[in-house]
């Protein structure tokens, strides 16, 4: 357990260092530089501000400077649009926003898929399995900028409507985050739902089913206790790739709903070639993600024993 | 049950053979081979052949609508900005009429009174059109000004009188403000000295022809003369914000999204047959060595590269369709080389394959004779799910854009844009949504049934 675990993170280190390291070649082969949106600058000024953030040096030891300033010291450096501002300070502002429509998001995803699949299941080729095989293949295949637009489009038509206020936009109170997050998990919950339908099917026809009920156990009891509970393994595997999923996606909810989270700001970082700000966030982007998959990987060997992580 | 001691005794005819006039012939269904055993199941879904069906329609709408519909998906017409979809493909005819008088209006000189009562006999000038429509009025005493109203709906009392379009200090209005084809209604507040609007407003109804200025006509290519009529394009999908044809820009917007949809899984499972073949066919060293080298590349965060690739390209490249097409297939190929490796390392170890190699077939026979084939229903379920994840990815990054760029579009660039003006005008971004919707359905749906008709082990667990 511990040598495959030293295993996976050592993977995981070198995977992290894979991505920065691409990521920074690729962006310093972007014609022009961060210091090339600057209007009205003079040669002295740019050579200064060049010096300060030290573009001046050859790529490879400004790559030496960045590994050593990220992995050593733990200093990401000063964003070049938002003077003053620390990327460190940026990331710490702003990812938990991101985080909680994440967390968010994939609560709902989860919690629906269960509950949507297992009725999907319990009523197999009847009505409410076919409808709902239905929305799950819409929802996997509608984009979710569409949806995400149209719920706020429907928002503005109420709120004109009726004369409520609902929030469609901005992160000013719970209520607002709601309605991102429902439409942030949806493709995954369309996903999950899938997985939750066919791996309830599959258990429903095992042998210690039968043993269950042979012995006498109220078909509630045998749903609750053995066959949602061991239908559920399956899905819980594909939250680590689901996470990921829904980290990307985030990306187009935060710019549709304004939501100040990490994804809207890399975004924009990207459109203005703003160096730091775009290394930062991908190494903690790739570093998070890794972890991520590397978590629910280990995790999912406690709750399923049949699952030998070592292998 | 029977007993054993009732078994008759055995005859010797019982074991000659029966004559082949009464052979279970009727009972034989002719063999049919894995591929036509598929197809026969894949025809027998229903929901796969519309799928199927309309995919063929979109293809069609997408590649031969342009011979049919030939608008220039990028001519700017101003004056055509944003209608809504009219669902007739029938042009509409206009009048040409001469440039409209801009000339000062003539000066007016109030009449001395108390304004007690309302403007009198409001009537258009010339041909109200959709160039211009021109009022006159007649002043009641005491007005020293006028508010002009503009309504689309007939103004029930003092509050429902429409948009303030001016303030007049004259007899006369020219409105040119965003005229449509529809019947509109004029209505025209006096003002007193004091600045007070009267409580009494006089409507007129006005019924808007379409019309084309002479310069208009002239700067789109009419050679015409006042008096003559042109015909007009039909938007059967509406207008953009510039005056696009949406029906064109969708044919030139939904070639791209196909051609990178289509194109870009094609190539990368190519690849990925290869590598994943020949890392599966080799094994050990090269093998492992090829693995990890993929597993590199699955780690990396997708969307965050497709987004360095574009960048590192250039965000403003004439080229960007073929940007994304090639970070598409860089950052893709892993997955099927995964899958490929699997089929083939599963495959090698079957008796058949054995058996060929006893034989002394050549590797290169045993590849494509016996390795490929079996693996091709596997290669053709994932490339029709890998078909609607492209289209997907490439209308998700054009609509943050990070992809498509003008003068090209796409679907998802299009959406970009819709999505600006969605409020007021839903239908920019409902009308290219809707196409990628439908697309990206129907190859999931196609991708359902093939998996259902190809893959038996697939269809056992659903």
């Amino acid at each position: 357990m511990k040598k495959y675990l030293l295993k996976r993170l050592w993977h995981g280190i070198i995977t992290i260092l894979f991505i920065s390291t691409a990521t920074f070649f690729a962006m310093h082969m972007v014609p022009g530089d961060p210091l090339s949106s600057e209007k009205a600058i003079t040669p002295e000024t740019r050579k200064a501000l060049e010096a300060e953030y030290g573009i001046d040096k050859p790529l490879f030891i400004q790559y030496g400077i960045f590994l050593k300033k990220t992995f050593i010291h733990g200093d990401l450096g000063f964003s070049y649009t938002n003077r003053n501002t620390k990327v460190n300070e940026i990331i710490a502002n702003h990812f938990p926003v991101s985080a909680k429509l994440g967390l968010l998001a994939i609560f709902f995803a989860t919690s629906g898929a269960i509950m949507w699949g297992a009725i999907a299941a319990k009523y197999r080729n009847k009505l409410p399995d076919y409808t709902s095989m239905v929305l799950v293949i819409l929802f996997i295949s509608v984009p979710s900028f569409v949806f995400a637009s149209g719920a706020q489009l429907l928002i503005v038509k109420l709120n004109a409507a009726t004369g409520w206020n609902l929030p469609y936009r901005g992160t000013d109170s719970f209520v607002s985050q709601i309605v991102p997050a429902m439409i942030l998990g949806l493709g995954t919950m369309a996903f999950l739902t899938r997985i939750m339908r066919s791996s309830l099917l599959e258990v429903i026809h095992s042998d210690y089913i039968r043993t269950a009920r042979a012995k006498g156990l109220s078909p509630k009891q045998i749903f609750f206790s053995h066959e949602l509970r061991n239908a559920v393994l399956p899905v819980i595997t594909i939250i680590g790739p689901a996470i990921a999923a829904i980290t990307t996606g985030s990306f187009v909810i935060e710019t549709i709903f304004t939501i100040p989270g990490l994804g809207k700001f890399f975004v924009q970082a990207v459109q203005q070639n703003d160096y730091t700000v775009i290394m930062g966030t991908t190494v903690f982007y790739g570093s998070f993600l890794v972890l991520t998959v590397l978590a629910v990987d280990i995790v999912y060997g406690f709750i399923d024993p049949r699952i030998q992580v070592e292998k | 049950m029977k007993k054993a001691t009732e078994i008759p005794d055995i005859a010797e005819l019982d074991f000659s053979p029966v004559p082949k006039s009464e052979a279970h012939e009727e009972k034989m269904r002719p063999s049919q081979s894995y591929w036509q055993d598929a197809m026969r199941r894949f025809v027998k879904n229903k929901r796969a052949m519309l799928a199927a069906l309309s995919l063929v329609i979109m293809l069609g709408i997408c590649l031969l609508g342009p011979l049919v519909w030939r608008v220039d998906p990028n001519l700017q017409q101003l004056n055509e900005a944003l209608q809504s979809p009219s669902w007739s493909f029938e042009g509409r005819t206009a009048k040409v009429i001469a440039d409209p008088d801009n000339s000062r209006m003539q000066t007016f000189v109030p009449q001395a009174g108390i304004l007690n009562s309302t403007v009198e006999n409001i009537v258009t000038v010339g041909l109200a059109s959709t160039v211009q429509i021109h009022l006159s009025w007649q002043a009641p005493p005491g007005a020293h000004a006028f508010q002009i109203y503009r309504n689309e709906l007939p103004p029930l009392d003092r509050s429902t009188l429409g948009v303030p379009l001016a303030l007049v200090r004259g007899l006369e209005y020219r409105d040119a403000l965003k005229l449509e084809l529809i019947d509109y209604y004029y209505s025209i507040v006096a003002i007193d000295q004091d600045g007070k609007e009267s409580d009494s407003y006089k409507t007129l109804q006005v019924n808007v022809e379409q019309a084309f200025s002479l310069s208009d006509a002239k700067r789109l290519g009419f050679d015409v003369e006042v008096g003559d009529s042109v015909v007009l394009n039909a938007h059967p999908l509406g207008t953009d914000s510039l005056g696009r044809d949406l029906l064109a820009r969708i044919m030139k917007g939904g070639q791209v999204s196909l051609y990178i949809g289509i194109i870009a899984p094609l190539i990368y499972i190519f690849l990925g047959i290869i590598i994943g073949g020949i890392s599966g066919y080799l094994g050990g060293k090269a093998d492992s060595l090829i693995m990890r080298f993929t597993d590199f590349v699955i780690a990396l965060p997708f969307l965050l590269f497709m987004i360095l690739f574009k960048v590192a390209a250039g965000n403003s490249s004439e080229n960007s369709i073929n940007i994304i097409l090639f970070s598409l297939i860089l950052l893709s190929w892993p997955g099927s080389a995964r899958l490929i490796r699997g089929q083939v390392l599963q495959l090698r170890e079957e008796p058949y394959i054995q058996a060929a190699r006893l034989l002394g077939g050549s590797p290169l026979y045993i590849i494509f004779r016996h390795l490929l084939p079996n693996t091709l229903g596997v290669i053709l379920v994932s490339l029709s799910f890998a078909i609607p994840s492209c289209i997907f990815t490439e209308a998700f990054l054009s609509f943050i854009g990070m992809g498509v760029v003008l003068p090209d579009t796409s679907w998802g660039a299009m959406c970009n844009e819709g999505v600006k003006l969605m409020i007021t005008y839903p239908y920019l971004l409902i009308v290219p949504s809707v196409f990628i919707s439908i697309t990206v359905l129907a190859f999931n749906i196609l991708g359902d049934g093939l998996r259902d008709a190809l893959d038996a082990k697939m269809r056992s667990r659903e």
